[in-house]
């Protein structure tokens, strides 16, 4: 009869501690970005396949894209990174409202991302390029693959930011209502990884699409 | 002692000394693409979009202070994709 007893005082005692399984919880972050890093692998195989294959194409088609917007573009994403290393290293010393701004300026940095990526697609399709338009259809095979996987990897990487902003707006939330705080930070540290790999993407975009010319 | 690793606060000015870095890596992969050396200057481009890269899972995600199956792991995606693209360019180059 008293056994039972003991065995609901220490279910309880270690419910109260809530232990975090810190290393568990980032391992599986990280082998969701290897699942990541393989769906982007793939992009990158069939671009460097067609890009051996049609090389003089894709040099020519590249010379459409603004490399002014893809340097701006990479600089915004770099400088996000920072800040989202930054929030962590702010929120792990306890300094919340540091971290919040950093967490803040992550979110703005992304979605200046986005609105100069929007500016670019939208200059592309009014110049008629565009999946199926009949202007790109009327040019060369190299041509058409290059702005088919321009807009499948850029389009894919920048659903990632989207995403990637979307969750740091709830950790935002969440380090406001101290579920995220300098005891249990694992969520933004993890948010931040995802952050980071969105990036690392980015940096191999950025000369595969617009520094071939 | 593992545990302190883990838990480790990267000092802010690391973080702003790699931005640095990456930004002048940023200014070189341009500088290397109008150098016009051909097939050359897609092998620096890749190679500094390399370093870039590796900058970024050091520091910034903080891989350097992580436990030793975090950096091992790495390798896993890391090698099948560079399997997968070595095995297709034999098919390509030889047929």
């Amino acid at each position: 009869m008293h056994e039972p007893g003991i065995l609901m005082d220490e279910i309880k005692e270690s419910s109260a501690e809530k232990p975090i399984d810190y290393t568990g919880a980032k391992l599986g972050m990280w082998l969701f970005l290897f699942t990541e890093i393989l769906l982007f692998g793939g992009m990158f195989l069939v671009y460097a396949v067609y890009r051996t294959v049609h090389t003089a194409d894709f040099h020519e088609a590249a010379k459409e894209m603004s490399l002014t917007i893809g340097a701006i573009n990479t600089v915004i994403l770099l400088t996000s990174s920072m800040t989202m290393a930054l929030s962590i290293s702010a929120i792990k010393k306890g300094s919340k409202v540091r971290s919040l701004l950093f967490q803040a300026a992550t979110v703005v940095l992304g979605a200046a991302f986005l609105v100069n990526k929007i500016f670019e697609w939208r200059e592309h399709i009014l110049h008629g390029y565009y999946p199926d338009s009949p202007e790109l259809l009327a040019m060369a095979h190299g041509k058409i693959l290059y702005f088919g996987l321009y807009y499948v990897m850029t389009g894919i990487h920048g659903l990632h930011v989207l995403i990637g902003g979307g969750i740091i707006c709830f950790m935002i939330i969440l380090t406001l209502r101290n579920k995220v705080s300098s005891a249990d930070y694992v969520k933004l540290e993890n948010t931040g990884l995802f952050w980071h790999l969105v990036d690392i993407i980015w940096i191999y975009l950025f000369p595969l699409f617009y520094l071939i010319t | 002692m593992e545990q302190k690793q883990e838990h480790f606060i990267v000092r802010s000015r690391v973080f702003v000394i790699v931005w640095a870095c990456l930004l002048v890596l940023t200014g070189l992969t341009i500088k290397a693409a109008q150098m016009r050396m051909g097939e050359w200057s897609m092998l620096a481009n890749l190679l500094i979009a390399s370093t870039k890269a590796s900058l970024v899972l050091w520091f910034f995600m903080h891989l350097k202070y992580e436990k030793r199956i975090f950096k091992l792991l790495f390798f896993v995606p890391v090698m099948t994709i560079t399997i997968i693209i070595g095995l297709t360019f034999f098919d390509i180059w030889y047929r």
